[in-house]
């Protein structure tokens, strides 16, 4: 039986489930296949806090939601046109993101009076008037599973594990994908346990069977690849590319990555990632504490390493002392803060942008830091890169700041060559130089330079103590004191000749200019992109670089009207910028929800701006 | 026929040019004076020593030593060294620290450093007291000390550092005097030469805010009767007389009379450093005075692998296992697809 196939152009899937169903590796596999087939896409996985939040119940839903089209996509969307729910909980936290109309498929078996009641319906949803509206597949996954896996000797209790995989079936038919991505990956990963890998398999086959013969999916559908420029293509996730990007450096760089860092959710896969590839001379110390992972990276740096710690807001709070510690003795370290939802423990899972404040200003006493931000998951390979060059050359702190949302969200990268990226040259002191001194500075950045114990002749002292300008020894004489705060803020402010200018989207003129920095580019390019074809007066300028802000920032704020600072936060660079160019008017549009920008929610709130 | 003459260093190699700032009569100068003399035979070029403290009277220790250095922050020297060893181990890596800053603020490194077991020396100047904040105890003063902090005198327990340390699978542990530079220079060539993290404890005396308070070990009337200088292999013999001795009665330690009682030397215990098993090592920690004279010496000097030499011993095999032998190998491989 053959059945209709229909062409669309953008579709977002959200799967969700118990947060032990699957959910995440469900949708990593459905985003992989989908890259792999030459679509554009932009995933967003959301996760609660608990490894195993309480079955059944709303608390532990796990979701996966990509956007995918034969278009450009910068962000996962909005609501979905598909929503795979495998329990009650799973409908009930995500059906005020269903589109009307659109498609929900349910794993019947889990609709039982317990089940529905015990997510909070008191009646059976697939029975009373809640899911009026929509189309409705009522699938007997767990059932189907179990006899799909019949013949494979595997535990009892493995039997029904497999549904994750006849869900995803069911939507790999639904949208005419091969199952040979996933199929590979199953054999890698259970090439141990060959029979658990064959229940997967045939669940998936089993899926994918199921839709293609019933009756109540009606077509399926064929999302064209996008017109993406032409090259060679892999998925990428953010703390994936953010230690790539790592890699690469100090591979251009002739340095030994020494990552220093204590687990913390959403950053824990960067040190995941760079464990995997100890043969690029990658030491990685899982240390005792916060601090100790970044005061050991500090020790590496010293020592002449590429040194790297990874945390997120409050493991940042704890490595305050040290980041400041390697600013006073100048000395490079890339601090990635992956920021989750604050303050304190706060959102653990869920996304925002609230440690900007602390990145740039969050040190006793003077002490200036360089502070970027990575805008999507793939250029989390960029800026890492850039943060290592910056650290090196200008010998400081970097603050490279991700966040929950781009560190695991994925879509397609064009995979760069790092040849085509710009030479890094780490300002070591050589042996035998007679005039050299520790706070010797060069003209251009004003750096010092990097002393590696084991250079003959150039044994030094440093420490936290205020130095002595040219020596570097102790000093509390007054002025120096002043002299020594001055320097190492302009060695800072200097960055800005050495990064690239700030650039905007859209009309120069228009009405309304919107601000965003870091995780939310996709967001709002999206929003914005989308005004602008329907002839709106309105621009987007992104910022990468927050401290220093990049030279013509002022020059591109004096071209527009009205100024929109759009942040996931209460309003924290728009007090940098109020700061920093006060010439400027800034309006606010702030959301604090630990979920990314809307599109519909930001093109209402730009349209009101632009007519106020 | 030439002789390739190696450049002999001295003591003086590894002075700097900076005023020693520690109170006259400090027990530091005694201690900086011990390591640069040992400096210059532990075989080691000065460009490739490092000295690395946190915050406190001791930590300013780097400041005067001719070497590589680094005054990092307060309780985390371990944390620094480790960076520094692991990024280059081919550095000799001391880390010097007080009660304060290894106990207090810094006790969570300290035992963390010890169960790595990273190829470092770290001297802890035990004074029993905070030197650089004026006066307030510190986790090893005695129990009813009165001070600033504690003008009722202290009701806190005090821990001591190598039962700490022992607590924590520390592979070497010895106690040290800062007026006995001669057996602490032996001690501090030996923790250099072991591989693995050495605790040296120097009980080190705080002139203004703590003065004389190891004096009933040290003092030269008692020192014989107090100090049990242990030595591997050899019997634990001490006092003025050389006649006093540890024996082992049930599962406690005993103080002998050799000649009385029927005891002979043959009945005192030989001290064994090298024993894997730390019971008897800590139970020798333990010996407090007025029961037990202190003991002294190197109390424990296991073998066992580094953790500096671990992490690059797996680095070197993951080189023979590589898949992928450059960044944009490993970018170009798993699933990719052109366009």
């Amino acid at each position: 039986m053959s059945k209709k196939v229909e062409d669309i152009d953008q579709v977002v899937i959200k799967f969700a489930g118990d947060s032990g169903d699957g959910m995440q590796l469900t949708g990593t596999q459905f985003s992989n296949t989908t890259a792999f087939i030459g679509n554009d896409l932009a995933t967003f996985p959301d996760f609660p806090a608990e490894i195993r939040a309480p079955q059944g119940t709303v608390a532990g839903v796990s979701g996966f939601k990509i956007q995918f089209g034969s278009n450009r996509v910068f962000s996962p969307g909005d609501e979905a046109d598909i929503l795979i729910a495998m329990n009650p909980a799973a409908l009930l936290a995500n059906i005020d993101w269903i589109k009307d109309r659109g498609t929900i498929i349910v794993d019947s078996d889990n609709f039982k009076i317990k089940d529905f009641e015990k997510a909070g319906y008191k009646s059976n949803p697939l029975e009373d008037e809640t899911l009026a509206g929509y189309n409705v597949i009522e699938a007997p996954i767990t059932k189907l599973t179990k006899e799909s896996v019949a013949d494979c000797e595997i535990e009892n209790k493995f039997r029904s594990r497999s549904k994750n995989m006849f869900a995803l079936g069911i939507v790999y038919w639904l949208f005419s994908r091969p199952l040979k991505v996933t199929e590979d990956y199953l054999d890698v990963k259970f090439g141990k346990v060959p029979e658990i890998a064959k229940a997967n398999k045939q669940a998936l086959k089993a899926g994918y069977n199921y839709a293609l013969t019933v009756e109540l999916l009606p077509s399926s559908y064929k999302v064209k690849a996008a017109s993406l420029p032409a090259g060679k293509y892999r998925s990428i996730m953010g703390n994936e590319a953010t230690a790539w990007g790592l890699m690469a450096a100090a591979e251009r760089a002739d340095l030994n990555i020494f990552l220093g860092t204590y687990p913390i959710t959403p950053a824990s896969d960067i040190l995941h990632e760079l464990s995997k590839y100890k043969n690029f001379n990658i030491v990685t110390l899982q240390a005792e504490d916060e601090i100790a992972g970044i005061c050991a990276a500090i020790g590496a740096s010293f020592a002449g390493s590429l040194a790297v710690t990874s945390t997120s807001g409050p493991g940042l709070a704890l490595k305050g002392e040290a980041i400041g510690l390697a600013m006073m003795t100048e000395l490079p370290i890339v601090v990635i803060d992956v920021q989750r939802g604050g303050p304190s423990t706060g959102l653990p899972t869920k996304t925002e942008q609230s440690d900007l404040l602390q990145s740039v200003y969050g040190r006793n006493g003077e002490s200036p830091v360089i502070v970027i931000a990575a805008s999507t998951p793939s250029n989390c390979f960029d800026f890492a890169y850039m943060a290592a060059k910056l650290a090196v050359e200008h010998m400081t702190p970097v603050i490279l700041l991700s966040d929950g949302f781009i560190a695991n969200g994925a879509e397609p990268w064009k995979i760069k060559s790092t040849a085509t990226m710009p030479d890094i040259n780490p300002a070591f002191a050589e042996e035998g130089d007679a005039d050299w001194s520790p706070y010797v500075r060069s003209e251009d950045k004003l750096n010092r330079t990097w002393a590696k114990p084991g250079t003959k002749g150039l044994e030094h002292r440093i420490g936290g103590l205020e130095k002595q300008a040219i020596t570097g020894n102790v000093s509390y004489d007054p002025n120096n004191h002043e002299e020594m705060v001055k320097v190492r803020a302009e060695k800072v402010a200097r960055v800005a000749n050495f990064i690239p200018e700030l650039e905007f989207n859209g009309d120069e003129n228009a009405d309304l200019l919107v601000v965003g920095w870091g995780g939310t580019y996709g967001g709002l390019h999206t929003a914005v992109s989308s005004m602008l074809t329907e002839e709106k007066s309105i621009a987007h300028a992104h910022f990468n670089f927050i401290n220093p802000l990049p030279k013509n920032t002022a020059e591109v704020f004096a071209k527009f009207k009205k100024i929109v600072v759009c942040e996931l936060n209460n309003g924290q660079f728009v007090k940098l910028l109020q700061s920093e160019l006060p010439q400027f008017d800034y309006l606010q549009y702030n959301k604090i929800q630990g979920l990314p920008f809307s599109k519909g929610q930001l093109m209402q709130e730009f349209n009101n701006l632009i007519e106020a | 026929m030439e002789h390739l003459v190696k450049e002999e260093l001295t003591f003086r190699d590894f002075e700097t040019d900076q005023d020693v700032r520690w109170c006259p009569g400090c027990g530091d100068y005694a201690i900086l004076k011990s390591v640069q003399k040992v400096m210059p035979v532990i075989g080691k070029e000065k460009e490739d020593i490092v000295f690395i403290s946190g915050i406190g009277c001791s930590s300013r220790f780097p400041y005067y030593m001719n070497t590589y250095g680094f005054h990092t922050i307060h309780g985390r020297a371990p944390a620094f060294a480790t960076g520094v060893k692991l990024a280059n181990p081919n550095l000799s890596v001391w880390q010097v620290t007080g009660d304060g800053d290894a106990l207090a603020i810094g006790g969570n490194h300290y035992i963390h450093v010890l169960r790595r077991n990273i190829d470092i020396n770290i001297l802890l100047f035990n004074n029993e007291i905070y030197g650089l904040t004026k006066g307030q105890f510190s986790p090893t003063s005695q129990t009813g000390i009165k001070t600033k902090s504690s003008p009722q005198g202290t009701v806190d327990r005090s821990f001591n550092p190598g039962k700490l340390a022992l607590g924590a699978e520390a592979n070497f542990f010895a106690r040290v005097i800062d007026i006995d530079p001669k057996r602490m220079s032996e001690v501090m060539i030996e923790s250099e030469k072991h591989k693995g993290t050495s605790l040296i404890e120097i009980l080190q005396n705080c002139i203004i805010f703590n003065d004389k308070v190891f004096a009933n070990v040290t003092a030269k009337d008692v020192k014989l009767d107090k100090q049990l200088w242990l030595k591997h292999g050899e019997p634990m013999i001490f006092g003025a007389d050389q006649n006093k001795g540890i024996i082992l009665n049930g599962l406690k330690l005993e103080v002998v009379t050799i000649g009385e009682n029927g005891i002979t030397e043959a009945d005192i215990l030989v001290h064994d450093a090298y024993c894997e098993d730390n019971t008897l090592h800590n139970m020798l920690i333990s010996m407090a005075i007025p029961e037990f004279p202190v003991a002294f010496g190197i109390i424990r000097q296991v073998k066992g692998a580094s953790f500096d030499e671990n992490v690059w011993n797996q680095i070197a095999e993951e080189k023979t296992n590589a898949k992928f032998n450059s960044v944009d190998e490993l970018m170009n491989s798993g699933v990719t697809w052109e366009i």
